[in-house]
């Protein structure tokens, strides 16, 4: 199969209620519970628990980005075919700083009080991360 | 005639009112429903991907799971009934109320007590005006659910789920009761156990190229399980809400274009009722006259 398969990624980034970016991708990186990871073409099937992070795909033929914050969610990768979902997933593009930094704070000022702050900060700071990543790269 | 013309006048514009407030009702559903079919379809490559990835664990690896383990002898059992919050949308709110009855004797003739929750003003409603007990009760978007609202419920339910037999508040099965969408014309209320769940291995028959590959599992194929489970508990609760969105839109539809032609029909009725009025007062009318003329003429001709 491998050989009919062309040299890129496939890759679906879903978000629960629509799909956020799909397409063929040269490399895909993403942060699971035990660290980084990127896939390339013909990494082995894997399943993973992503945490609140940025996702970064190296689009196929192009230098162009692709930077998403997700909350969460998983990542399956087989047959040169990527799926990364989370029940939110936001484009760097529109995610809003300010507001990012808001819900940072306010996340922060609940964090000893319950657990789900903590998941709570991760995703606020993996928003503004991802905005930064993608204004440097502009 | 006993309802003078005046009369008929005033009910035949009330009907023509109501006329066009029904047929703006129509207009209006047939143009969501064309969104909430399209929420469905974006939905759904998340509910396939989740869909596959469960049935990859489950394919490879021996699945023993709280959300997957079926009590041994259940003695509670949660059912979820989805309705709307608005009503005019024809018989939709009630056979949905109709099929959980049907579903409450089945459980109950099985020896479960029951933990009702529900979704929607109307089965709140119900529930109140019967003075039943339920446990809780979601309202204020049956037309646009969100998936936070799906996550909500789905948190609710699992919570009640987990618990240890005999704690305040724990359910051995969680069944749902809600509407599928079959087309613009049918809509059927369905009862499924979303809970314990059946993880169905290989749902669609797997081609030969297409065997479900070895998976690696980080951190663990119990980690991803216990990830992944809830995901799919809500992301079928989410999928049945937008099913149930869409058909309640339909059957709005559907119930304001019956009350729009009834209305052109009682307009057309009463008109007609209303002309034969009008012209029986024009007849006495003239014979009046002419019975007056008759009568100063007879005078006329005695005098004469």
């Amino acid at each position: 199969m491998a050989d009919t398969a062309t040299s890129t990624l496939h890759v679906e980034l879903v978000a629960a209620d629509r799909t956020v970016w799909s397409g063929e991708a040269a490399m895909i990186i993403a942060r699971t519970h035990e660290g980084d990871i990127g896939v390339l073409r013909g990494h082995a099937p894997t399943l993973s628990l992503l945490s609140p992070s940025v996702v970064e795909i190296q689009v196929a033929d192009t230098n162009q980005l692709v930077v998403a914050a997700v909350d969460g969610g998983f990542l399956s990768v087989a047959n040169d075919r990527v799926s990364v979902l989370a029940e939110r997933v936001e484009m760097a593009e529109d995610i809003e700083v300010s507001q990012a930094e808001v819900d940072l704070e306010e996340a922060r000022r609940v964090l000893d009080s319950s657990n789900e702050a903590e998941q709570r900060v991760r995703h606020a700071e993996a928003r503004i991360r991802a905005a930064e990543k993608v204004k440097k790269g502009i | 005639m006993a309802v003078s013309l005046r009369e008929y006048r005033a009910r035949i514009k009330s009907t023509e009112s109501m006329k066009k407030i029904t047929r703006a009702m129509e207009l209006i559903a047939a143009s969501r429903i064309i969104k909430a079919q399209q929420r469905a379809k974006a939905a759904a490559p998340y509910a396939r991907e989740l869909t596959r990835a469960v049935s990859a664990v489950a394919t490879f690896s021996n699945v023993d799971h709280p959300l997957t383990r079926e009590e041994e002898n259940p003695r509670k059992a949660a059912v979820l009934v989805i309705t709307s919050d608005r009503g005019l949308a024809g018989a939709y709110s009630s056979s949905v109320i109709k099929e959980a009855e049907r579903l409450t004797e089945r459980l109950q003739a099985e020896g479960k007590e029951l933990d009702f929750y529900l979704a929607g003003r109307k089965a709140e409603a119900y529930f109140k005006f019967r003075g039943r007990d339920y446990v809780q009760a979601w309202t204020g978007f049956s037309d646009q659910p969100d998936y936070e609202h799906a996550a909500e419920i789905g948190k609710a339910l699992i919570d009640a789920f987990l618990k240890e037999q005999g704690e305040d508040g724990d359910v051995d099965e969680v069944h749902v009761v809600s509407t599928r969408f079959r087309s613009m014309l049918v809509q059927e209320p369905v009862a499924v156990r979303l809970l314990p769940l059946e993880v169905v291995e290989g749902e669609e028959a797997p081609e030969a190229d297409e065997l479900l590959p070895l998976y690696e599992f980080e951190p663990s194929a119990e980690a991803v399980l216990d990830g992944l489970l809830p995901q799919y508990v809500q992301s079928r609760i989410f999928y049945s809400l937008l099913q149930a969105a869409a058909s309640e839109l339909a059957a709005r539809q559907k119930a304001m274009k019956a009350a729009t032609d009834n209305a052109s029909e009682l307009i057309k009725k009463l008109t007609r009722v209303a002309n034969q009025a009008r012209q029986a007062g024009i007849t006495q009318e003239i014979s009046e006259i002419v019975g007056g003329v008759n009568a100063l003429a007879d005078a006329q001709a005695a005098n004469d």
